[in-house]
């Protein structure tokens, strides 16, 4: 065989390279930068303009709640569905398809359809009112029912994105073969038992997969939150925002996207090492 | 008493038919091997006796329960899979523990059964060991292990020795025999391999494209084939078949006669090579030699009867050499008929 040129695979990388080098290590540098800079030296005072702001706390609170609320329950949710699907002989793959139209709509269209349920003269309070079970409309998305809008933000959230859960944990599912909880079951396990001892940690590393990619989009969460709830229910990402666009300060933006980058690289780091799989335990 | 009765079970995968109405007696405490060549159903009967796969017909009885419907945790019995289905995020020591776990045995009674059976299986130093870092014969013993360690009633092993060298095989082999007797375990055990089926077996079921073409104690099922299958499936070199002509209760095999059942139509000889014995100079059945193979205890002997291909076990000292015509006497009464047009054996007289 002839000694293989060392310099083709550089070659062949480097588009990549480049791409990633212009569209995506640049602007973070450029953001990092512009964070920890006031006019041409290092400071931390957009830092500090974003701490003592109104909304910090309570958008970092938020943000907090609604990834903690929704990232558990889109899990539950997608494995409970991943296993339902799983088990079908026929129709699995109209299921399937059913399952993640929701995938397909837009975060920004999918909180719109959720505010058009919900908004004053939405679709709920006309049926609750045809019911006779309200007397007239009912705000649920405003300032003074936060819990409402909370919830309301969360079902949209869980609505919109648990498909994606659910595509990883059914790949996960096909990927472990059906041998080995057969012969739990002949062992004696129950469904439960199987389900906790078996397919739960063989699915171990598709989970950690899904959980990583759905905190990290759930610390971002912004176009569902702005179509329901505006600013009366400030979440960090529509906090850069609105220092971006309407006090038209980037520095405290860019404060928010770093601020954001290290909570998610932070929840990354920490399913990597929760969740890892010993390379022996693989099947 | 845990016996097996499986009544006629058919199984159906699409248009494909499986298993054709298979039926099993496998009495309490008996070793049954089933034998048979590749996509023969063993598998798939297996699986129906354990309640993974569903029969499209028949039933299953397991100590005269009806367990047709029943899951299969709940059918008393414990399995060796053809491909192990060890747990690969669990030790060697908590895949043979799994069952008993599941019976929620306690901890020494635990840790005395695994150490038991995987001292059994010569896995005892690999107990904290992952799967993943075993060799293929290792895991298929650590499958073993966790099917023995729970003391079945029943235990269903689909070649669970596959995948040992020819020395461990036959050791392993000895070995569980002996456990299984002592227990008095009901076991039906799938193979390929022939010898293992007749070392092992109290009696042996031969497998063919769906059915059982025979079941009978390893003598019998070598001595006596019920059908061409059976005869051509065992032994080593298998039976030989002749096309023979029958007329008034005689078989002519070139200037030689053999006694012949009645019956019309074409018929086959089956011939043991091992059961015809030469004949210097008599007037037996001719055979041209063609090649002499010396396999140390005893030769064989490949060439051609009536024109038809056909194997001679002779022994070793005997003076044969290749071209060479030589006559060979048969005792008719280790003589196979079979009738040519279904395969099936005639009765003996
Ligand atoms: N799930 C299935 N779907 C369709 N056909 C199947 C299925 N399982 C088995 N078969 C078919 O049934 C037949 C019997 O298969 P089975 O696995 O029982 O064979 P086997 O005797 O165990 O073979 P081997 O010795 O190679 O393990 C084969 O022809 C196989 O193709
Ligand atoms: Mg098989």
């Amino acid at each position: 065989m002839p000694a293989r040129t060392s310099w083709i695979p550089y070659a062949l990388i480097a588009p990549s390279v480049v791409f990633l080098g212009a569209f995506f290590l640049i602007p973070l540098v450029q953001t990092i930068w512009l964070s920890f800079s006031a006019g041409d030296e290092l400071s931390l005072a957009n830092y500090e303009r974003m701490v003592n702001d109104l909304n910090f706390s309570l958008a970092v609170r938020n943000t907090f709640l609604l990834t903690l609320v929704v990232v558990p329950v889109q899990v539950v949710l997608a494995l409970a569905m991943a296993t339902m699907v799983s088990k079908l002989e026929k129709g699995r793959d109209i299921a399937l398809w059913i399952l993640t139209i929701p995938l397909g709509i837009s975060d920004l269209a999918a909180g719109l359809a959720w505010l058009a349920l919900l908004q004053n003269t939405g679709y709920l309070n006309s049926a609750l009112y045809a019911l006779g079970l309200i007397p007239g409309p009912v705000g649920w998305l405003s300032q003074e029912t936060p819990w409402s809008l909370f919830f309301a933000i969360a079902a949209a959230e869980v609505w919109r994105a648990t498909a994606i859960v659910l595509v990883i944990l059914i790949a996960g599912l096909q990927l472990i073969p059906k041998e080995f909880s057969e012969a739990a079951e002949i062992f004696g396990a129950r469904p439960w038992t199987r389900f906790r001892r078996i397919t739960l940690p063989l699915l171990k590393p598709s989970l950690q997969s899904a959980l990583i990619l759905r905190t990290v989009l759930a610390f971002e969460v912004f176009a569902v939150v702005y179509a329901l709830g505006g600013r009366n229910f400030p979440v960090l990402a529509g906090e850069a925002y609105t220092w971006q666009n309407e006090n038209q300060n980037y520095g405290v933006a860019a404060a928010y996207a770093v601020l954001i980058m290290a909570i998610s690289l932070a929840a990354t780091a920490v399913y990597l090492r929760v969740l890892r799989t010993r390379p022996e335990q693989l099947p | 008493m845990a016996d097996i009765v499986i009544d006629r079970v058919v199984k159906e995968f699409g248009s494909f038919r499986a298993l054709q109405e298979v039926s099993l007696t496998v009495r309490d405490g008996e070793f049954v091997a089933l034998l048979g060549p590749s996509g023969c159903g063993k598998t798939t009967l297996l699986r129906i006796i354990a309640g993974l796969e569903k029969q499209n017909a028949g039933r299953v009885v397991i100590g005269g329960r009806d367990v047709s419907d029943l899951a299969p945790r709940r059918r008393g019995l414990a399995m060796v899979f053809q491909n192990y289905a060890v747990f690969p995020h669990m030790t060697v020591f908590e895949n043979v523990a799994f069952g008993l776990r599941m019976q929620k045995a306690p901890q020494a009674e635990v840790k005395r059964k695994v150490e038991r059976a995987a001292s059994l299986l010569h896995i005892d130093s690999y107990l904290d060991r992952y799967p993943a870092k075993l060799s293929g014969g290792q895991r298929q013993r650590v499958a073993v292990a966790r099917a023995l360690a729970v003391e079945p009633a029943v235990l269903l092993m689909d070649e669970p020795l596959s995948n040992l060298d020819a020395l461990l095989r036959l050791e392993m082999r000895t070995e569980l025999k002996a456990v299984l007797r002592e227990a008095g375990t009901t076991t039906i055990y799938v193979t390929h391999d022939q010898t293992e089926a007749m070392g092992l077996a109290d009696r042996i079921a031969v497998m063919y494209g769906g059915k059982i073409d025979q079941i009978g104690t390893p003598l019998e099922v070598y001595a006596t084939p019920a059908t061409r299958f059976v005869g051509g499936f065992l032994g080593s070199p298998p039976m030989n078949f002749i096309k023979v002509r029958c007329a008034q209760g005689m078989a002519r095999i070139g200037e030689a006669a053999v006694p012949c059942p009645p019956a019309d139509g074409e018929l086959e000889l089956g011939l043991r090579g091992e059961d015809a014995s030469l004949d210097p100079g008599g007037s037996g059945i001719p055979f041209d030699v063609r090649v002499v193979e010396p396999m140390g205890s005893h030769l064989l002997l490949t060439g051609s009867i009536d024109g038809q291909l056909a194997r001679i076990v002779a022994p070793p000292t005997a003076h044969v050499t290749a071209g060479e015509r030589v006559a060979l006497t048969v005792d008719p009464s280790r003589l196979t008929w079979i009738d040519g047009a279904t395969g099936r054996a005639l009765a003996r007289a």
